[in-house]
């Protein structure tokens, strides 16, 4: 723990070599990961999964399917990890924590007038409680973009803290939705005041809003976790979620994750992609490792 | 291999493989060079890795749905206009074939066959389900009727002897019956598969349904028979080792073989309806109704 925070000055502007930024971001696809050390990073990218459900016409049983996935990834294959969590609308919060008992696999639950985040301040909190009342591990909560646009940076903040507040025991993820933020510049700030007011996690989007995840994006957040770890010796965990539905692109994202914040940072403790069909591709690509013949998705799980 | 004509350089045409409705060179950026009987250069074509093929496999899986989906009569009008952009471009077809070995009078015999096999191929689109239909007596209060559907995708190893013919007459009853198809053209004559693969794509026929791949057999048919996303092989020449393995691999997911070595694409048995039967499966529905044939006394 550190004993004086020293909170920066939100208003002064942030630069990011943009150009810069994205040609880093293209050098992590261009390692060749084979064989024994191909299996291991799919092995751990699985495990890094938070394997994701937010629908509206989500019901109890998609959600126990989904559990049920989570816990039998492919049961063929003997030895598998399971996923990291299962993320899911408060609502369904308990259904989750009732079918995964004691499997070790999270409930994430995602929080704050999800993915809009246009709500009041106590409805917010509320809505955090409620999840974490009802069994939530983790809370993915979303900043309000549109306050922070107006460059209202102590609203963000505060907000942040107060639902770091309500989520008690929880480890909180701040969602910042980078595809609204649009620039580097943005994401860089929204990170910094995250993780300053209390985020454990800061994650990229809310898998609602087009572009989601992207490379660049990611690695503007893992500097920003850097920065902040060396100023004050805390680590923040990152997770990005959307778009990230192929094994390559996820072994990219590992061998960037290991570049910039090295290897303690490589597990699920530290490190979540949000996705749904990720497990699928990953699981399909560790048979054809094994079996030696490219799969077909007839052979595996549907969700 | 470059010729002047006068004091121009002429252009040549780069041979590359069809996938998912695109031209691209093969991800392993290898090549083979096409001769004539004389050893005389023809082209540098792609010789084809795995990898290819599973992105093929990946674009042909992708097009299945919307292809079947499509009514057959559509499927039968995009035939008749890959034929008619077939036509237009007969010179062209003509040239390739003479180059590849062909006389003038049977490269022009084969190009007409091929137009004229698609046409065939158009017209049974939409006419074969009701030939191999059959409505079902059952002894249950059940209309029962068996009708055939397209398998999904087809693997096909092109015949290595007529280049263009032949990969027509194994492609136009794939297409034609629903299914869509990864196609490996002739290793010793691949120029017309690749610009028969411009026809294709200029007849409205929607990208991934047909991808053509050139290259090896040998390396490239194992990976065509034991792909578990592939729901059958088709393979047109008569060498037992081959067609053994092909059977073998195959059996892995249960992928029906189909083997054509002892058509002879260039006449009358060359093409037929059961050719398209080859490549579905027969589902057969139970309907519940009241009673049955409209009488109390049933069957």
């Amino acid at each position: 723990m550190i004993a004086t925070k020293i909170i920066p000055d939100f208003s002064a502007p942030v630069h990011i070599d943009q150009v810069g930024i994205e040609e880093r971001a293209s050098r992590f696809t261009k390692r060749s990961i084979k064989n024994e050390s191909k299996i291991n990073g799919l092995k751990l990218a699985l495990n890094m999964i938070d394997l994701t459900t937010l629908e509206g016409k989500d019901t109890q049983g998609k959600v126990k399917q989904l559990c049920y996935k989570a816990l039998h990834l492919h049961d063929t294959y003997p030895g598998l990890p399971t996923v990291a969590a299962i993320c899911v609308y408060p609502s369904m919060v308990k259904t989750a924590k009732i079918a995964l008992r004691d499997s070790g696999v999270k409930v994430a639950s995602v929080a704050t007038a999800f993915p809009s985040g246009q709500s009041t301040r106590d409805i917010k909190i509320r809505d955090t409680k409620y999840a974490v009342q009802n069994g939530a591990d983790e809370v993915d909560m979303v900043i309000s973009r549109g306050k922070f646009l107006e460059g209202e940076y102590n609203f963000i903040f505060d907000e942040i803290a107060a639902i770091k507040e309500a989520c008690g025991e929880a480890r909180l993820k701040v969602i910042l939705e980078t595809g609204e933020l649009v620039t580097y510049d943005k994401v860089r700030k929204a990170s910094d005041i995250a993780m300053y007011a209390g985020a454990d996690f800061i994650k990229t989007s809310t898998g609602k809003i087009s572009p989601a995840a992207t490379m660049p994006v990611t690695l503007v957040m893992l500097e920003a976790i850097r920065d902040f770890y060396y100023k004050t010796g805390k680590k923040i965990a990152m997770k990005p979620a959307g778009g990230i539905s192929k094994s390559k692109l996820a072994l990219h994202y590992l061998v960037m994750l290991n570049e910039v914040l090295g290897e303690d940072w490589l597990n699920n403790e530290w490190f979540r992609f949000g996705a749904s069909s990720l497990a699928n591709d990953i699981l399909m690509q560790l048979m054809k490792q094994k079996t030696g013949v490219y799969q077909s998705a007839d052979y595996f799980s549907i969700d | 291999m470059a010729t002047t004509t006068g004091n121009r350089l002429e252009v040549l045409k780069t041979y590359k493989i069809y996938i998912g409705g695109q031209f691209p060179r093969t991800e392993s950026g290898r090549y083979y060079i096409a001769t004539n009987s004389k050893k005389e250069k023809l082209a540098n074509v792609c010789l084809s890795s795995r990898k290819d093929f599973r992105d093929a496999v990946g674009k042909a899986r992708g097009a299945f749905g919307g292809w079947s989906g499509r009514a057959a009569f559509n499927r039968g009008q995009i035939l008749y206009r890959i034929a008619e952009m077939l036509e237009g471009r007969k010179a062209q077809f003509v040239d390739e074939l003479m180059k590849q070995d062909s006389t003038k009078a049977q490269a022009e015999k084969e190009v007409s066959l091929c137009i004229d096999r698609l046409i065939y191929y158009s017209g049974w689109c939409d006419k074969f389900q009701q030939l191999f239909s059959s409505v079902n007596p059952v002894a249950s209060s059940h209309f029962n009727f068996s009708n055939p559907e397209p398998m999904g995708v087809i693997a096909t190893i092109a015949p290595q002897g007529d280049s263009l013919l032949g990969l027509v007459s194994v492609i136009a009853p794939i297409i034609a019956g629903g299914n869509t198809c990864v196609a490996l053209a002739s290793n010793t004559k691949p120029l017309c598969a690749v610009t028969f693969a411009e026809v294709l794509n200029s007849s409205d026929l929607p990208g991934g349904v047909v991808n053509i791949l050139t290259g090896k057999v040998a390396e490239l048919a194992p990976f065509f028979a034991d792909h578990m996303d592939v729901n059958a092989t088709v393979y047109c020449e008569s060498d037992a080792t081959t067609q053994k393995m092909i059977k073998e691999k195959s059996a892995l997911n249960v992928k029906r073989v189909v083997l054509y070595d002892k058509v002879k694409w260039n006449d009358a048995g060359g093409q037929s309806p059961y050719f398209i039967m080859d490549l579905q499966e027969i589902k057969t529905t139970w309907h519940p109704i009241e009673n049955i044939g409209g009488a109390k006394a049933g069957y």
